[in-house]
This record gives structure tokens, sequence and C-alpha cells, in this order.
């Protein structure tokens, strides 16, 4: 243990005297932990929202296809998705989307299914003649509750409306593009045909049924495509998982950047290392002396460097909302929710960082030093 | 000795910090927990499928609805200019089976 603190004492020294090189390495190395780090905690916690989120979701919808695109869905289907044995309730669901020509947002425009008070709205729900906005919407049209909020599609088309809800800042994941109408206002605004709905959601007294009525859904319906709610799930955990998607791209560049680095102090030792090694093997170091030292060296970058990306990582996605990421993410969206995430860290994932940085890292500083000491000091020394 | 000791009291104060995070975070969570209640029952009651994330195209604003195709029904063999769609993986869990 004592040899152990007295090479850690020397490998301090030994680095002290390349300090701007090291000090670099340290940035580098900090950099690209926190760069990784902060996109596993970031699809880790959107996933985990999601999932935590959508457990509640409708447990099934039936949309109708047409010529491969999603098409209104005559209501008689109601009918006839009600007379399935296991089939609770079948609610029709109006909405879709505009283009705010003022603002160049696009809503989401939804009309109610259900008069429940909501705790993440200020104001209340709106009757007929009346809306509720995100709070995406309320900033960019500068609304207030009691305002009035204009709509125009065609000259046929068009709503003037007050406003009696704003959803809270931090609903905005879920509510920032929502524009929440009567369904007789959507019905009207959009045109829609009075025997059609946009898709149809279906309530299945028995969880474990759902797939079963879908598929018989399927197959007496056949232009329709029933999505369950695990399906939705499961987009979610595909869509913010860090090994394909959006994670990828962003996690690719970072380990990319990573392993070009590692390479690189792979592929050899700088002529000064080399000479160092040498002189030490010469006044009479083991072989396995200079690899602890080696050794010790790159934990101390490796472990530091880690530990301090992993913090800032943190502190960047969940103290700061990921700030970084916000640009990719919001493409070209005109309406983007501010970004809060909630903190739901899995230990898991830190281990793979550790494992993807630190590891390869010490394995590509160990092995050219072991290379170099196992060398004769006079020949490492001259070269 | 002194280095190796300062090198040791920096790491313990950074694991000591990275467990303290980790604390905070499940504080947080916890503290939360209401907010996550309400997300909910705006899924619930609003019967929402998707987070308002991706608000460019539909098929990003919408993902659990889309199908994997829908990107190219624009026009036969479009390409899919929307930024959203080169960072979101298709939709393929609907599309099988179905």
């Amino acid at each position: 243990m004592k040899k152990h603190y007295r090479i850690l004492e020397y490998a301090l020294s030994s680095l002290l005297r390349r300090k701007y090189k090291n000090l670099a390495l340290f940035f580098i190395y900090t950099l690209i932990v926190c760069l990784l780090s902060s996109v596993m905690f970031l699809t880790h916690s959107l996933k985990q929202e999601a999932i935590n989120v959508f457990i509640d979701a409708p447990e099934l919808i039936v949309q109708r296809l047409l010529g491969g695109r999603h098409d209104l869905i005559p209501l008689s289907y109601v009918d006839t998705i009600k007379s399935f044995p296991g089939v609770a309730t079948v609610t029709p669901r109006f909405w879709g989307y505009y283009y705010d020509s003022l603002t160049g947002g696009n809503y989401t425009v939804m009309a109610l299914t259900s008069n429940a008070s909501l705790n993440l709205i200020t104001g209340r729900m709106p009757e007929e003649g009346e809306c509720a906005v995100g709070k995406g919407v309320a900033q960019a049209r500068q609304l207030d509750i009691n305002d009035a909020l204009f709509f125009t599609l065609a000259s046929e088309q068009k709503l003037m409306l007050k406003v009696v809800g704003i959803f809270t800042a931090n609903s905005s994941v879920l509510t920032n593009d929502l524009v929440i109408f009567d369904k007789n206002d959507v019905i009207r605004f959009f045109a829609l045909d009075k025997a059609k709905a946009t898709d149809l959601m279906v309530k299945i007294n028995n969880e474990s049924e759902i797939a079963t009525v879908a598929n018989k859904i399927k197959r007496t319906l056949p232009d329709t495509r029933p999505i369950t709610r695990s399906e939705i799930l499961r987009t979610y955990e595909n869509v913010f998982n860090w090994r394909g998607g959006m994670a990828l791209v962003l996690f690719c560049g970072a380990l990319l950047a990573f392993f070009i680095f590692a390479w690189d102090k792979a592929t050899g030792l700088s002529a000064e290392e080399r000479q160092e090694i040498g002189i030490l093997k010469a006044i009479g170091w083991e072989t396995s002396d200079v690899l602890t030292l080696k050794f010790w060296e790159s934990t101390v970058i490796s472990f530091t460097s880690f530990l301090t990306g992993v913090i800032l990582g943190y502190i960047h996605v969940f103290e700061f909302g990921g700030t970084i990421f916000v640009p990719i993410l919001k493409g070209w969206s005109i309406l983007f929710p501010p970004f809060d995430p909630m903190p739901y860290i899995d230990l898991y994932q830190i281990v793979v960082i550790f494992f993807l940085t630190v590891v390869p890292y010490l394995a590509s500083t160990i092995i050219p030093s072991w290379k170099a000491a196992i060398a004769d000091p006079d020949t490492i020394m001259r070269t | 000795m002194l280095k190796a000791r300062l090198f040791l009291w920096l790491i313990k104060i950074e694991i000591l910090l990275l467990i303290g995070l980790y604390i905070h975070s499940h504080f947080m969570v916890g503290l939360r927990e209401r907010e996550i209640y309400g997300k909910r029952q705006l899924v619930r009651e609003l019967s929402l499928t998707d987070m308002a994330l991706f608000t460019e195209a539909r098929y990003t604003r919408d993902i659990s609805q889309a199908d994997m195709f829908t990107p190219f029904q624009d026009f036969p063999s479009s390409f899919d200019h929307f930024p959203a769609g080169s960072i979101i993986e298709p939709n393929r869990d609907n599309v099988r089976g179905r």
C-alpha cells in the first residue's frame, strides 16, 4: 500500500511536469464525458417521464387508413367496435393541426373529451366559444386569461374564441402547442363531416384483452389501424433509447471524438515519456513498477475527468435544461417547450459511461507503456 | 506525500458530490411527484398520446400515431426534409404485424 502511495506521489509530480499538456487532456476528456453523460441523462429522463405519464394514455386508438394515409373515421364504426366483447366505451376524438401564419408555429387543436377539472391549468376548461391554450401558444400570441384568440383557415372557417385557461409551464412538455376547443367548435372550424371523427378511443374492460380486441378490430374493419397503449409506450422507449435514434446522433459524435483521442494515446508514447521510462528502468525500477506508475498516471487523469464530467453533465441537464442540445432538438419547431427534465438517474448508465470512457483510456495508456518498459533501457533512451 | 494526499481528497470530494447529486435526484423526483400526477391526469382527461417536443411536422409531433412511411407521403420517394425527422427513429413497432 505504502509503495502505491509513493508511486502515486511520483505519478502526480510526473503529470505536473507536463502540466499544460495534461491540463488540456483533462479538459478534453472532461468535455467528452460531460457530453456523453448529458445525452444519457437527458434521453433517460425523457424516456422515464414518457413511460410514467403515458401509462394513462388511451388503451386503444383506432385510425382509418385511406390510400396509406390517415383519414377520418366514420362514426358508424363506433357501434361495430362497441359490439365486441370486452369493449367498455368507444369515444370519437376530434383533433387536427393549425398553422398559425402570424407566429409561424404549428398548433395541435383538440376537442375536449371530458369535463374533469385539471390540476395543471390556470383558469378552467373551455365550453363552446372558448378555448384553453398551452404556455407556448400563450407566449407566442401574448395571451392572457379572457383575451380573444382569432383563428382562420378560409373565408368560411373563422373562429373568435375567448381564452379561459392556460396550461401551466410545468406541463409544457405535453401541452406547449396545444389548443383545446369544444367539440362543436373543432367540427365547425375544420369543416369536418358530421358523420366522421379524426379517430376513435376505445376503453377495454380487461387490460389483458387489449391486443385481442385490437386484432379483432383489424380483422373486422380492415381499413383501420389500431394503436395500443403498449405501442405508444414502446415508441417512446425506442425514440429515447440511448442506443438509437436521437441519442445515437448526439452520442456518436462524442464517442467518435473519444475514440480518436484514445487511439492517439494508444499508438505510442512521446519521446520524452519513452526516455523517462528508460531512465527509471536504468536506475533499477522493475517493469511492474513502471506499469504501476503509468496505471496511476492514467487513473489520475481518467478518474478526475470522469467524475468531473459526470457532475457537469448532471448540472448541464438537470440545472440548465440541456442548453447545448436545444438547437439540435429544436430543428424548425417554432414552439419548443422549455426543458426542465425530471432528474431520473439510472446507475447502469453511469457504469456504461465508466466502461466506455475510463476502461479504454486505461488500456490505451498501459499497452504502449508496457511495450516500452519491456525493452532494453539503453535502446529506449537512444531512440 | 502532499500531492497524493491532496489528490485523494479531491477524488473523495468528487465522489461525495456525485453521491450527493444522486440523492438530490431522488429527492427532486419525490418532490415533483405531484407534477407527474398532474401530467397523468392531463393525458387521461385530454386523451393525449404524445409529447409536444417536435412540432415541425405532424409525424414528429405525434410520433406514436404516425406510421413508418408517413414522411414519404408528400409525394412518392420524397425526402424527409424536417430536421427532427433525422433524429427520430421510424416508428417500427406500430408497423410490425399490422
